[in-house]
């Protein structure tokens, strides 16, 4: 093997013209276990996915009593029950404001993503770039963000100017990363196709330009500049992979083409939207096309067909039960919301790698804005990972930390991924600790 | 196609929180978390999707199919067009860019266009051509920069050209990838801002001209300057009062100010949230997406035909009984509206004036207000009133306060509290809430006889609606006396001379520029309150092509 690596069958081979390559099958390139590498011997690469599901969950209802490993699911959380040792769940933690103004649903998850409220000044990168800075910048999509609901929305963010917006249309994500310039890293033939040559070339034209441009602007501008000419160059790295023959990924498997979704957000609808998502997510993952991801759920528009009320609505509109205790509506939206989150976690683990899974070697953080969204609470913030990280983390334990910032989790998650900061979050969220018992 | 655009073409031939306290638009509460940007600098600007298909369609004719799709646009104070001057590029954005870059190039070099867009022919086809790849990148990328290509750029295009013919072996394709850089690059995709020492104002600085040009088109026209403006400006005419004064008079003449007015109306009026509002289709079944489109053309062709056709005053816009209508919203406006179409066309818009006395009145009744500002399965007089508040007002609604019970709110079956007022009657006695619903509620319920989706309505739950109520201390009975009052308060004037300035500047007004937007104020009420005299106004103010020096600073010293 070692005269057959993939740089040493590559080399020479686009010189302007197509050339076509006859390459070693995959089991030349995977170890027996076919969990890494062969040429390398190093492990599969890790993944990391943010789960943003907005409106926290009932309280009194899914903490549960025992801390450590092997407790027991509360009432709300039955449903993790098969998933229970591939999680971590996080108690008792707060959001902090310090008296800025209270964006109901938005300063919250400003703290969950930065680790800080913004009302003025520079708005930092969100936890999930800054992962992708460490994992994502040797695949074709540094990240992928897509909305359940069928919008825009993301809180992925490179800075306040730049917002990765989510993909809400299933049809959209499967053209995106399984169109035709996606590349089966299992193809035995692998041609260059030396326009892609061409297109890396004419780009050089635009970055030539920086310099001159820099000198015309102000700070903000060269920000925002800077920023631009990190996106140009995200497509020459994506060039540049497309020149080389992909590493073959075990477990990459191309789904079928999608339909476009339906442009509402009925819960029904939502159902099978989550679904193909997380299909797609998956194989984008298992084909090595992208590390991250980010999941915004768009719950607070969910609704039943026939209904006035949406989710958010519900939250604060619906009395509590006198019976039950707890508003029913909502508990059934959040009832749903995390079927779709188990869900998403068993498609991960079935994908097989060898002796491992894809959720193996992914870290999921889910988070939420708020504990009870009936009152925009700030207290008793739901916290969540699932996976391992390629044997980084631990799982299966439920973690109490009454009172403490939301961010500790934020700063343990980060730097399970490798992202060398030891503080993480701004005044009152900020913090230096971490969860040590979840770091293997 | 106009004859400008032929022209052109044949140039290229030869070339809130009440979520406030209710709740809710976290796209909108998400703009809002943005930085503040350095005030009074001239920021680039990102194109618009609509001003990026404008001048696609200026340059390459109207046959070019974008093919993909944009990143969303940032809310920034309220204007999406202070949010372009803050709004840089994701990967996914640019990625989304290139490739409709490439698409939009690859046709406009293919055979079937070429003869037409490409001023030249290659010496061979299966090699490159400098002296044609000159000719063609210098004649669209001047058009496409706004400006003359500097020597740099135009080298750097043509060796990548070149390089790229080498490479594909055919000139055409190394053209094309070349012009999709082109699309691609940030002197294209924004609208610079260039800064140089005025010399008629010592220690001051202003545009230098082709940004004159540039800011002056897409402020009046929304589009890139035209040729006229774009010789103006290489001569160096708009550097003198008169030459911008000539220029300024002959595009409030042109056609083409209407898509000005539209745009600037359409960004003030936060009509962009029509394209992706939706409706429960068992509650509203006569709610769907062209209904939704309509209403935004309903409003503009409203503000089109007041503004700008009659000159009129703006805040008729408020009371104005005469309107446009398709069937499909006349439908769910329960209008009976004779079809006149010839050949009875469901989209053929009709002119409609509502009867003296009619409730509705006024752009504050019209789908795009009352149906956009509700729920999907109910109305809200809260966001009317908050909107009413903020849009047509300018006037910021306090962020809601925490911990708050809403539970009472609008349940809309609670057999006590049967209407949106008695319900918030009932939530407003908490005194934390109150203070903000005093604020707003007034004015969204006058609104109440439109439901969710517009449609008129007298009652809710069986009980007759009643829709009083006070704006500032002036009193009125229904939404018409309410547009009255809105009228004639004089927020309503000063929030349109506030937008629209800040609008052409990209950012709002800083504090040594007030003197100036007061004076605009008083001018636009002597002058009766005519949108395009106060555009007039703007566009020749020496203000308007002012810029701090801190990045002229940054310029001036790149030129020593």
């Amino acid at each position: 093997m070692t005269t057959h690596t993939r740089r040493n069958v590559l080399r020479g081979v686009v010189g302007g013209s197509a050339v076509t390559v006859g390459l070693p099958f995959l089991d030349c390139f995977l170890n027996n276990n076919g969990n890494a590498l062969a040429a390398t011997g190093a492990a599969l690469p890790v993944c990391f996915g943010h789960w943003i599901q907005a409106l926290g969950f009932n309280p009194g209802m899914w903490v549960p009593k025992k801390i450590g490993a092997g407790y027991e699911n509360n009432v709300q959380l039955k449903l993790f029950d098969p998933i229970r040792d591939k999680i971590n769940i996080f108690s008792g933690m707060k959001y902090f404001l310090d008296g800025r103004p209270h964006e109901t649903h938005t300063s919250t998850v400003q703290i969950a993503t930065t680790g800080s409220v913004f009302d003025s000044g520079p708005i930092g990168p969100s936890l999930d770039s800054k992962i992708a800075d460490v994992i994502g910048t040797r695949t074709r999509f540094r990240s992928l963000e897509v909305a359940y609901d069928g919008s825009r929305q993301s809180w992925s963010r490179r800075s306040g100017t730049s917002i990765n917006p989510s993909e809400g249309s299933p049809a959209a994500l499967y053209k995106r990363i399984f169109g035709p310039e996606f590349k089966d890293p299992n193809a035995a033939e692998f041609t260059p196709d030396p326009l892609v040559l061409a297109r890396k070339g004419v780009l050089s034209a635009v970055t030539d330009q920086r310099t001159s441009l820099m000198k015309q602007v102000g700070a903000g501008d060269k920000a925002r500049l800077d920023e631009f000419f990190t996106s140009i160059r995200e497509i020459e790295n994506q060039l540049e992979l497309q020149l080389q023959k992909p590493s073959p990924m075990l477990a990459c498997h191309v789904p079928k083409s999608q339909d476009e979704a339906k442009p509402d957000a009925l819960v029904d609808d939502m159902e099978v939207n989550s679904k193909i998502m997380a299909n797609l997510l998956a194989y984008a993952m298992a084909c090595g096309q992208t590390r991250v991801f980010n999941t915004w759920l768009g719950a607070q528009q969910w609704r039943r067909r026939g209904s006035s009320y949406t989710w958010h609505s519900s939250t604060h509109e619906e009395s509590i039960d006198p019976a039950l205790g707890y508003q029913k509506v909502v508990y059934d939206f959040i009832t749903e919301a995390n079927e779709m989150f188990v869900d998403f976690v068993r498609i991960l683990d079935s994908v097989k790698e060898g002796d491992g899974t894809l959720l193996d070697r992914t870290l999921v953080l889910w988070q939420t804005d708020h504990g009870d969204a009936r009152t925009h609470s700030l207290e008793e913030i739901p916290i969540m990972t699932a996976g391992n990280a390629g044997g980084r983390m631990k799982s299966g334990l439920h973690v109490s930390a009454p009172g403490e910032a939301c961010t500790r989790v934020g700063l343990t998650v980060q730097q399970i991924m490798g992202v060398p900061l030891n503080t993480w979050g701004t005044r009152s969220n900020e913090t230096t600790k971490t969860f040590n018992e979840i770091m293997a | 196609m106009s004859a400008l655009k032929r022209k052109t073409v044949k140039a290229l031939g030869a070339g809130v929180a009440l979520a406030v306290c209710l709740g809710l638009n976290f796209p909108a509460s998400q703009a809002a978390e943005t930085a503040s940007a350095d005030v009074g600098v001239a920021a680039m600007r990102r194109l618009t999707p609509e001003q990026y298909a404008n001048i696609i369609e200026e340059v390459f004719g109207p046959s070019i199919e974008l093919g993909g799709r944009f990143e969303p646009e940032l809310r920034v104070e309220n204007l999406n067009e202070l949010g372009s001057g803050r709004l840089s590029m994701s990967s996914l954005g640019m990625s989304q860019f290139d490739s409709m870059a490439r698409s939009i190039a690859a046709q406009v070099v293919s055979e079937k266009s070429r003869d037409i867009m490409i001023p030249c022919k290659p010496v061979a086809a299966n090699g490159p051509d400098d002296a044609c790849a000159t000719k063609f990148l210098s004649h669209a990328g001047g058009l496409l920069f706004r400006r003359p290509l500097t020597a740099g750029e135009l080298q750097s295009y043509v060796q990548a050209a070149h390089a790229a013919s080498v490479t594909a072996k055919d000139f055409y394709t190394g053209l094309s990838l070349t012009l999709g850089a082109v699309l691609s690059s940030p002197q294209f995709l924004f609208r610079q801002a260039v800064v140089e020492p005025d010399p008629e104002s010592r220690g001051q600085f202003r545009l230098d001209a082709y940004s004159k040009a540039t800011r002056l088109s897409f402020f009046l026209w929304n589009a890139m300057p035209d040729a006229a403006l774009l010789a103006a400006a290489e001569k160096g005419e708009l550097n003198s009062k008169k030459g911008i004064e000539k220029q300024v008079t002959r595009m409030l003449a042109a056609h083409r100010l209407e898509d000005g007015v539209r745009a600037f109306f359409a960004d003030m009026l936060q009509l962009d949230g029509l394209a992706s509002l939706a409706k429960d289709a068992t509650l509203y079944p006569k709610f769907d997406a062209m209904v939704a489109r309509d209403a935004r053309e309903q409003t503009l062709r409203t503000i089109v035909d007041l503004l700008v056709e009659h000159r009129g005053d703006y805040r008729d816009l408020f009371t104005a009984r005469k309107t446009f209508l398709t069937q499909a919203l006349a439908s769910v406006y329960r209008i009976p509206l004779v079809n006149e179409a010839p050949n009875g066309s469901q989209d053929f818009w009709q002119p409609y004036e509502l009867p003296e006395g009619d409730p509705r009145a006024g752009i504050l009744t019209e789908l795009s207000f009352v149906a956009l500002n509700s729920h999907p399965g109910r109305s809200s007089p809260t966001l009317r009133g908050k909107a009413l508040r903020e849009v047509i007002l300018c006037q910021k609604v306090p962020a809601p306060p925490a911990a708050v019970n809403f539970s009472i709110v609008q349940d809309t079956s609670n057999p006590v509290y049967r209407t949106a007022r008695a319900r918030l009657t009932a939530h407003a006695v908490n005194p934390v809430c109150a203070g903000c619903h005093k604020l707003i509620d007034p004015m969204g319920l006058a609104l109440e006889n439109f439901d969710g989706s517009g449609a008129f309505r007298t009652t809710e739950n069986d009980v007759a609606l009643d829709t009083s109520g006070s704006l500032d201390g002036v009193k009125f009975t229904n939404a018409a006396e309410l547009g009255k009052v809105v009228r004639d308060n004089p927020a309503t004037t000063s929030c349109v001379v506030q937008r629209l300035v800040s609008y052409g500047l990209g950012r709002a007004p800083v504090e040594k520029e007030h003197v100036w937007v007061d004076g605009l104020k008083a001018a636009f009420i002597k002058d009766g309150h005519v949108i395009p005299d106060l555009m007039r106004r703007i566009a020749t103010s020496p203000e308007f092509f002012r810029a701090e020096p801190r990045i002229a600073e940054v310029t001036k010293a790149s030129l020593n």
